[in-house]
């Protein structure tokens, strides 16, 4: 176990009194609660956390916070492993396992540093350039790129945490808790607003916990402590730390996800969620995202201890942690200064602080003169060298125009550059908002234009980065915020004090120029994710990709998992100054959600495994599952299957199962049928406009098969309705279709025919239906039911009566082909009409048959399964079925399209029957038919198998097909084409068993 | 996500919503009267505009009627929300 080396002996937000044990790369350290992966690794001395993506150069941790680069681990193990996150962001909790990714065997030796040195063959779209040929190989290419590419792993094994969200409304949504954030939530939460304030880290403050700035005349710290304090005690504010506004979408739509027990790691207690997601629609939000700071573009930039200046200066203070022992820093702007007087404070002995401004003057620089840091104005850092840490730095004279380094260069010793190149606005949420951005010449940076949504920035992400500007628009921000969402009550508070010393503009220099003997070779890192560099860009800049959205894509910056947080906006400075533009009119791309990277668990809540989509069960479903029946999924019900006995194949299962209803009498679970009362003065007229068949005479008590189709003249769904008297109506409708056809019809009614007086009401649960199917079905209802005229109950009627003393609506219809009832009880009866009808029936054999067998069943007298059979292209006529279609009817909904020339020719394709060579040949539903058997595929195509199964009745396999042509070609044999074989079939009337219907009508 | 304005539930998600494509299409009084062309135009042409759209919305998870909307398409502004068998407001889109 090493020692915290780095760690300053007093100070920083962290509890001295809580040692953490962890581990990175399989090596222990300790840190103190209050320490991310990051400050507790650089307490350790490790600053070598990672290796670049495409050559494995070594990396640093680079940052504090959200825009991290470089410092992406793999989190935990086994099933809670998590890959890519930023060390920069992971609290510290004990027992915390991390590792590097994107190196092998280790960090420290990388097999893949190999391809830094042909980097000079890998410059952008190397991979577009060079994998194009053969296009055949191409999968073996992709195998060892996506073996070389990629950074973490994903967990292999289901997620075992819970995750859950909320939908919430509120009058303000702050998005960042530092100095605007804060004084935004104070403001518009003291008019009585609900006001959710969320921000990323651990605790609110933002910047202020790495600074030693004031405000009033104390410590920054108290101000924030006093705030949330204050925040805390208004009922309607609500705080979420550790939750990150991630999106912002359309209408002030907002995602924040929470964080809401990672930072316990196994601590965690079992009660709360792991992560909440929470899916805000915010009247007024006030983004106060804070900026990042930008990198400087010099040779050999990427070496670990080169470091954002802030970030050193948030180590040292909030972490107490020393980055290094000897920093220079290197900087185009003011801010700065005060990182290179709090390293001082600090112990870390600051070599130099290099100002590529000319003239560096002022109150800070004379602090820094006065405690003998040398100030070098004028001048850059040009270049770093070292190993696996940066040993020092060479520095050179800028010229005028910043294009060439003048004389000679000089190195300054070191284990750390800090750098500053100015800030970048964190735009983000703005930009996703659909904001418009402009850019600030002065801060030479994006800051947010024009709103699109109901919605303002305040503080360093609108642009103002001195502390009194962040507060003060904060509390401007938050009180016009909630005075736009209906709060009129108050005025914006006086802004407290926070003296700084006036700032003098920046420099932006874009890329340090090279040191004349260095022109070739040396890399400019513009992207230390995806190692994109300077020369890549000017390089898809000369090669045509020079408007920003081809720029991104032909080399990749800022597509890292950061998402260009840091190199954005210099890639485009660079591209400008290649393209002659200015950066304004280059332009940014387009800002997407996430903010930062989500898991899905996030994102998937509860709604995962049995609560991602409801499972329906019919009444009898428990008797089926007693009885060990085999479910199948059609649509969100479950169906009994097959019903195997012992170890009983599918099979054999339902090859006994069809038997028993040809033979005798079998039943079947029809609850899931879709059922629709229809009532009113013109429930027919609207079962005219909808069927195909006419409706006038069918008279109370009859029953009337019916197809509906859509207004192209394709086959919708279908079902079998019956009159129950005058203006009302039971129709059935397929069991997939039930939601489908309730909410077509009305549809119709409510928008093209509100003046027909029709009531729908779904009534597929009301009902529980067994139907018993078979030649000894009546006399098995005879022996339950005897208030019904068997005799006088033809085919295509239905009976009220009472069967096994219960009250049933009986219909004498068939999907079998049998003589068959479809007996429909109360649901909460089901089970007993089931049962009595298994009782009685045991003398006949009565066999419960499932799904499979009833397909097969209907296959037999070919009848079609809407949906399995026909797919939107098929008309009534294609199904040989013109005979439903009225020929009398003026109109109905989908008839004039018969007369399109497209539906109306004579050699579409229509359903036929196949009978194979080989009549034990079942072949799959969905195989090809081919018109010519050519060697290798493309042969002419001449349909597919719609339905094939085992007759056990027939004693042979049969088929259904739809086949050009296939009414006129009847006695043909047609060749179908499976994978490894092609089968000989003949064509037929697509019916097998009982052509005429005999047992039908019995 | 969209915020939908039922003219009968109010402001709701527009996950409660099916979306029931352009509106104000009525179907011919007569189709066998009309050529190829003209039913093909019923049946298969849509407006498909950079900006204010009429269209049809059904509160699916909510009160389940039909009611009509004018929604800009490119920035998804809401600017009418109208029941069934009312003219759009003001010039319409």
């Amino acid at each position: 176990m090493s020692r915290q080396v780095n760690r300053r002996p007093e100070g920083g937000r962290i509890d001295r009194d809580r040692s953490l044990g962890f581990t990175f790369n399989g090596r222990r350290y300790t840190g103190f609660a209050g320490d991310t992966l990051a400050s507790a690794l650089l307490a350790n001395g490790v600053m070598l956390v990672g290796r670049s993506f495409k050559f494995h150069r070594p990396r640093g941790i680079f940052s504090c916070g959200a825009e991290e680069p470089n410092a992406i681990v793999q989190l935990g193990a086994g099933a809670r492993t998590e890959p890519n996150l930023r060390a920069t962001q992971i609290e510290l909790f004990e027992g915390l396992e991390a590792a590097s990714v994107n190196c092998w065997p280790s960090v420290e030796f990388d097999a893949g540093a190999v391809s830094d040195w042909f980097s000079r063959l890998m410059p952008a779209g190397f991979y577009y350039k060079t994998f194009m040929w053969p296009a055949r190989f191409w999968p073996q290419y992709e195998y060892v790129i996506r073996h070389a590419a990629g950074l973490g792993r994903a967990p292999a094994e289901k997620d075992p945490d819970r995750y859950e969200k909320f939908h919430v409304h509120c009058d303000v949504l702050v998005a960042g808790g530092g100095p605007a954030g804060l004084a935004a939530a104070f403001a518009a939460g003291r008019s009585g607003a609900r006001v959710i304030l969320a921000d990323e880290h651990s605790e609110f403050g933002g910047a202020l916990l790495g600074l030693g700035a004031g405000i009033g005349g104390k410590p920054a710290i108290e101000w924030v402590e006093s705030t949330v304090g204050k925040l805390r005690g208004m009922a309607e504010v609500r705080l979420l730390p550790r939750s990150t506004v991630f999106g912002y979408y359309d209408h002030n739509d907002l995602g924040i996800a929470e964080r809401v027990t990672d930072h316990l790691g196994p601590a965690a207690p079992p009660g709360p969620p792991r992560q909440r997601l929470w899916k805000v629609r915010a009247k007024q939000v006030v983004l106060a995202a804070g900026a990042h700071e930008r990198p400087l573009v010099f040779a050999d930039n990427d070496r670990p201890g080169v470091m954002l200046a802030s970030a050193a200066q948030a180590y040292v203070n909030r972490y107490a942690v020393r980055p290094g022992e000897r920093a220079v820093v290197v900087t185009n702007n003011d801010s700065a200064y005060q990182v290179a007087l709090d390293l001082d404070d600090a112990g870390v002995k600051v070599a130099a602080l290099v100002d590529l401004r000319p003239a560096p003057e002022g109150p800070l620089a004379d602090a820094l003169r006065d405690r003998g840091i040398d100030v070098l104005g004028g001048r850059a850092v040009v270049a770093t060298s070292g190993g696996r840490r940066v040993d020092a730095v060479e520095v050179g004279r800028l010229n005028d125009d910043a294009d060439r380094i003048v004389g000679g260069t000089r190195r300054i010793n070191c284990d750390l550059v800090c750098v500053s190149g100015g800030w970048n606005p964190a735009v983000h949420l703005f930009s996703q908002s659909r904001g418009k951005l402009r850019f600030d010449a002065a801060g030479a940076c994006f800051t947010p234009g024009d709103s699109y949504q109901a919605e303002r920035s305040a503080g360093a992400c609108n642009g103002a980065f001195r502390l009194a500007d962040c507060l003060a628009q904060g509390l401007a921000a938050g009180a016009a915020a909630a005075r736009d969402a209906g709060f009129r009550k108050g005025r914006a508070p006086a802004a407290p004090k926070a003296p700084e010393p006036e700032a003098a503009p920046l420099r932006a220099v874009w890329r340090i120029p090279l040191p004349g003997d260095r022109a070739r070779g040396a890399k400019q890192f513009v992207d230390l994710q995806h190692d994109v560099t300077a020369a890549d860009v000017a390089l898809a800049a000369r090669e045509g990709y020079a408007a920003v959205e081809h720029l991104k894509r032909y080399t990749t910056t800022g597509m890292g998992t950061d998402q260009g947080k840091t190199s954005n906006v210099n890639a485009l400075g660079i591209l400008g100054q290649v393209t002659g533009t200015d950066i304004a009119g280059v332009g940014a791309t387009t800002f997407r959600p996430p903010y930062t990277p989500v898991g899905y668990g996030l994102l998937a809540g509860r709604d995962v495994d049995h609560l991602f989509d409801p499972a329906r069960r019919t009444p009898m479903h428990a008797w089926h599952e007693s009885v060990g029946a085999v479910f199948e999924d059609v649509g969100q019900w479950k169906r009994a299957w097959y019903y195997p006995r012992g170890a009983e194949s599918m099979r054999a299962a339902v090859d006994r199962e069809c038997l028993a209803v040809r033979n005798s009498v079998g039943i079947v679970d029809a609850s899931t049928l879709g059922k629709i009362d229809v009532q009113g003065a013109d429930a027919l007229e609207l079962l005219n406009r909808v069927y195909t068949n006419a409706w006038d005479t069918l008279k109370p008590g009859r029953c009337r098969y019916g197809l509906m189709l859509g207004e192209d003249g394709m086959l919708f769904d279908d079902g079998v309705t019956s009159c129950l008297g005058e203006n009302h109506y039971h129709m059935t409708t397929t069991t997939g279709g039930a939601e489908r056809v309730l909410a077509w019809l009305e549809q119709w009614l409510q928008t093209e025919w509100p003046r027909l007086k029709v009531y729908l009401t779904s009534v597929t649960t009301h009902w529980a239906v067994a139907a018993i199917q078979g030649p000894n079905a009546r006399r098995l209802l005879a022996e339950l039911c005897d208030d019904v005229d068997l005799g006088a109950f033809p085919f295509m009627s239905w009976r009220d009566g009472t069967v096994a003393g219960i009250p049933a609506r009986i219909f004498r219809v068939s999907f079998s082909g049998e003589l068959s009832y479809e007996i429909n009880v109360p649901s909460s009866l089901g089970v007993a009409l089931w049962q009595a009808l298994m009782t009685a029936g045991a003398r006949y054999g009565i066999t419960p048959y499932g799904t499979e067998a009833m397909l097969v069943l209907r296959a037999e007298k070919g009848y079609v399964v809407v949906g399995h059979d026909t797919d939107g292209t098929v008309t009534p006529q294609d199904l040989g079925m013109d005979w439903i279609v009225s020929k009398k009817k003026k109109d109905f909904l989908g008839k004039r399209s018969f007369a399109r020339s497209d539906t109306a020719r004579p050699d579409r394709k229509h359903l036929v029957g196949l009978l194979t060579e080989d009549p034990r040949e079942v072949v799959p539903e969905g195989s090809q038919i081919v018109e010519e058997v050519r060697p290798a595929p493309p042969m002419p195509m001449g349909g597919h198998v719609t339905s094939s199964y085992w007759s056990a009745a027939l004693g042979r396999s049969i088929a259904m097909a739809l086949l050009v042509n296939g009414r006129n070609r009847h006695g043909e044999t047609v060749t179908i084409s499976l994978p490894d074989r092609n089968v000989r079939a003949a064509v037929t009337k697509p019916v097998f068993y009982d052509p005429e219907g005999e047992k039908l009508r019995a | 996500m969209l915020e939908i304005t039922c003219p009968w539930c109010g402001p709701r998600d527009e996950t409660e919503f099916d979306y029931g494509g352009e509106a104000h299409i009525d179907r011919p009084k007569d189709p066998d009267k009309l050529t190829d062309e003209a039913w093909a135009e019923y049946l298969f042409m849509r407006k498909n505009p950079k900006g204010p759209h009429l269209e049809r919305w059904m509160h699916a998870c909510g009160c389940r009627r039909w009611f009509n909307v004018r929604r800009d398409t490119f920035t998804h502004e809401i600017t009418a929300v109208y029941r069934m068998g009312e003219k759009p407001p003001g010039d319409g889109a």
